[in-house]
């Protein structure tokens, strides 16, 4: 029994657990932090999204997760708990066994990946036999196959291939194909489709959506595309310069968004403009790490700001699914 | 072949790019039945492509991933010199032309890279980066000047002046994408080859950049070779649009009549599987679907198909479609396809 009721909760613990993350640049003008306060939770199998402007610190956030901060960025606070450990505070060898293995990452900058030197075939093998006991001729076979179900024409002779005599949207297939060799528990995809056209996207959002439903993979996946969280997933976190400004259900962030930047960034998708028209943008653009704004952040930017929103910043409730940090929510539930 | 438009920018005529795959020699050499061989293989990147750009114009270039796009870029800028065809800028042809007599058309024409954490010099700084090009095309202002520009064009991409003493790894991926928007933008160009430069942007950001660029088009005559997969952006900004597959132009027209009435049996397909945010309850799904889906193998430049090269994967193929290449023809509506049942009123 107690077994039984113990097994159920850890099936219940999520899968990942980010907790008030910091990051912060030492500057030649100054440390700023390009995150604060981040926390968030993964469930298994769960897809969850995280949208937002260039420069908000999703790739910064993704990085965070995996203590993989380049210097002389560092974690300024913060844990990150998978599997029992704090992967923020875990050795550099532990942290090696589960990056890659447990946690793929797919990488914005398909060549933080790809080894230019390397053929597409000799670095998905090493990547396969870094972390598993298998002979060069089945390694061959699980990179074919991989590479096959991110829909590489001509598999075979691609993996003779170096990494610039591929197309951009291959050689982002090709980093999704290696993010996929080990049967990962966790995958995090820093806009893993931005090359590809819409008929290849459509395969991999599927393939992903698969991995997700059939071996519980839990997802976070970063995009800028409102398009392709509200196909793929099931919560969304909005960022704003470098904090999550609103979280929920995915179709109830897009539907009903209650933050005015969540809003601005619907507005000016280009399908809600006429063709031809200038599209609509968010007035002002996202402050610099430098400058950011006392208050709220958004405030300078926002057709909605009071007196208070300059002076406090609004707190994003840490209990419930749908949160918003602003002191006036729009749409807000009845 | 002379364009038919005196007005004519560019011109492409029957252009192919093949790339030699097939290794060292040792990799070639295969020994079977009791015989040595040697096995070469190309990449069929482009299998001509004709074009005439107009000045002002803003054209996009769609088309799957490995269609050949970013060949045509590169061939156009004169980073690749073509297989068979010929380049003509302003009537002079410029495909074959050595280093220096190019020189004159790296002013006017630019091109912004696909990747824009390879196409910046990781070891300069942003106000070099951007100082650099202007230093190089316009001795003859003032370096006072040449700051002043510098600026200018920072802002009116969204790049803050504070960047400037920064390096490219200290930047988000949209936030390089615009600094070689920028760069571009630094040298008054007439021609610019876009290769997805919006792709890494957020709605809002590629909003502002997009208006930027249309703004240069028609204040200054800018014209633009705009590649790019995404057809919301193309239905925007495009004047005209060519969608290519397997390295040929399959169709070619104004994007209001391609938008509206697309032709080719994978235009079609194209069109039905944008993704759109579901704000209207049909369109929210979250297994989505494209709703022509399309069917069999994916192609390769590896081994062309004969006949047009869509054959394998179209609904409406015949006996004609795998043994003759379909050539460009131009519609009631003036729209150019190539297609053998578009060309006989099947479809
Ligand atoms: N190594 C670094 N040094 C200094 N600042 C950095 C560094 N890396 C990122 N930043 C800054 O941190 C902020 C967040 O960057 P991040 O890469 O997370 O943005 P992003 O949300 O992924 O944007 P994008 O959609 O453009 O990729 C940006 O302002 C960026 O300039
Ligand atoms: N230097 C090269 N050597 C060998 N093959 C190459 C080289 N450059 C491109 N190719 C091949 O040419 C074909 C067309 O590539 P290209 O980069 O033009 O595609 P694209 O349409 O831009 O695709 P994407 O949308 O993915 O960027 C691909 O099959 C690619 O592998
Ligand atoms: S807190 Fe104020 S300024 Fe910030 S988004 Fe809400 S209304 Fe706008
Ligand atoms: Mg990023
Ligand atoms: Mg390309």
């Amino acid at each position: 029994m107690i077994v039984e009721r113990a097994n159920k909760l850890r099936d219940m613990a999520p899968l990942l657990s980010v907790n008030n993350l910091e990051v912060v640049f030492p500057l030649r003008s100054g440390a700023v932090s390009a995150i604060r306060d981040v926390s968030f939770e993964l469930a298994k199998g769960e897809r969850l999204g995280i949208v937002g402007e260039s420069g908000a610190g999703k790739s910064v956030t993704a990085f965070a997760i995996l203590n993989l901060l380049s210097k002389p960025g560092y974690l300024a606070g913060g844990s990150v708990r998978f599997a029992g450990n704090n992967l923020a505070t875990l050795n550099e060898e532990s942290l090696r066994r589960i990056r890659g293995n447990q946690i793929s990452m797919i990488f914005q900058d398909p060549m933080m990946t790809l080894n230019p030197v390397l053929t597409i075939g000799a670095q998905m093998s090493e990547s396969l036999r870094a972390h598993r006991a298998i002979s060069r001729r089945q390694a061959r076979r699980i990179a074919l196959e991989k590479l096959q179900a991110v829909q590489i024409p001509s598999a075979e002779t691609r993996l003779a291939q170096y990494p610039h005599e591929l197309s951009g949207g291959m050689r982002q297939r090709v980093v999704i194909a290696i993010a996929l060799l080990s049967d990962p528990q966790i995958i995090i995809a820093d806009e893993p489709t931005t090359a590809l056209d819409v008929t290849i996207q459509a395969e991999i959002l599927q393939l992903l959506l698969r991995l997700c439903n059939d071996f519980a993979v839990g997802l976070i996946l970063i995009t800028h595309d409102l398009g392709v969280v509200s196909a793929v997933t099931q919560r969304i976190l909005v960022m704003y310069a470098g904090r999550i400004v609103e979280r929920g259900r995915t179709e109830e962030v897009i539907r009903r968004p209650l933050h005015p930047y969540t809003q601005g960034l619907l507005a000016a998708l280009p399908e809600q403009t006429l063709p031809g028209q200038r599209l609509q943008q968010i007035p002002g653009s996202m402050p610099s790490l430098q400058e950011i704004p006392a208050g709220c952040s958004f405030h300078p930017r926002c057709q909605y700001a009071q007196a208070i929103c300059s002076q406090a910043s609004p707190e994003l409730s840490a209990k419930g699914a749908r949160a918003a940090a602003c002191h006036f929510p729009l749409n807000p539930a009845r | 072949m002379q364009p038919t438009d005196p007005r004519t920018l560019l011109t492409l005529r029957d252009l192919h790019k093949e790339f030699d795959i097939s290794g060292g020699l040792l990799n070639q050499l295969s020994f079977a039945r009791g015989k040595l061989r040697r096995n070469r293989a190309t990449v069929k990147a482009i299998n001509g492509v004709s074009l005439d750009i107009v000045p002002g114009e803003a054209l996009c270039l769609v088309g799957e991933s490995g269609c050949g796009k970013t060949t045509v870029g590169r061939t156009i800028m004169g980073l690749l010199s073509p297989t068979r065809g010929t380049v003509h800028y302003q009537h002079r042809r410029i495909d074959h032309l050595r280093r220096a007599a190019r020189l004159p058309y790296r002013k006017k024409m630019q091109m912004i890279f696909q990747n824009p954490y390879a196409s910046l010099n990781p070891r300069k700084s942003v106000a070099k980066t951007l100082l650099e090009p202007a230093e190089f095309h316009f001795p003859e202002i003032s370096a006072a000047a040449r700051r002043q520009k510098v600026a200018e064009v920072m802002q009116a991409v969204g790049v803050e002046a504070a960047w400037g003493t920064r390096f490219p790894h200290e930047f988000s991926g949209g936030q390089r994408q615009r600094i070689s928007i920028a760069r571009a933008l630094m040298v008054d160009p007439e021609f610019i080859v876009a290769d997805e430069p919006v792709s890494a942007l957020d709605v809002s950001i590629q909003a502002q950049v997009l208006n930027l660029l249309k703004q240069a088009a028609e204040e200054r005559g800018l014209t633009y070779l705009f590649i790019t997969h995404d057809l919301s952006v193309v239905e925007h900004f495009g004047t005209r649009v060519a969608v290519m597959y397997l390295g040929r132009i399959c169709e070619l027209g104004t994007c209001r009549e391609v938008f509206s009435s697309p032709r080719h049996p994978y235009t079609r397909a194209l069109l039905s599987a944008i993704p759109k945010v579901g704000r209207g309850s049909s369109r929210h799904s979250v297994h989505h679907k494209p709703n022509l889906k399309l069917k069999g193998e994916v192609p390769t430049p590896i081994h062309l198909p004969s006949g047009c090269v869509f054959h394998a994967r179209c609904a409406h193929a015949t006996d004609i479609c795998t043994a003759r290449i379909p050539p460009l023809q131009t519609t009631a509506s003036g729209v150019q396809v190539a297609c053998h049942a578009v060309a006989q009123q099947r479809i």
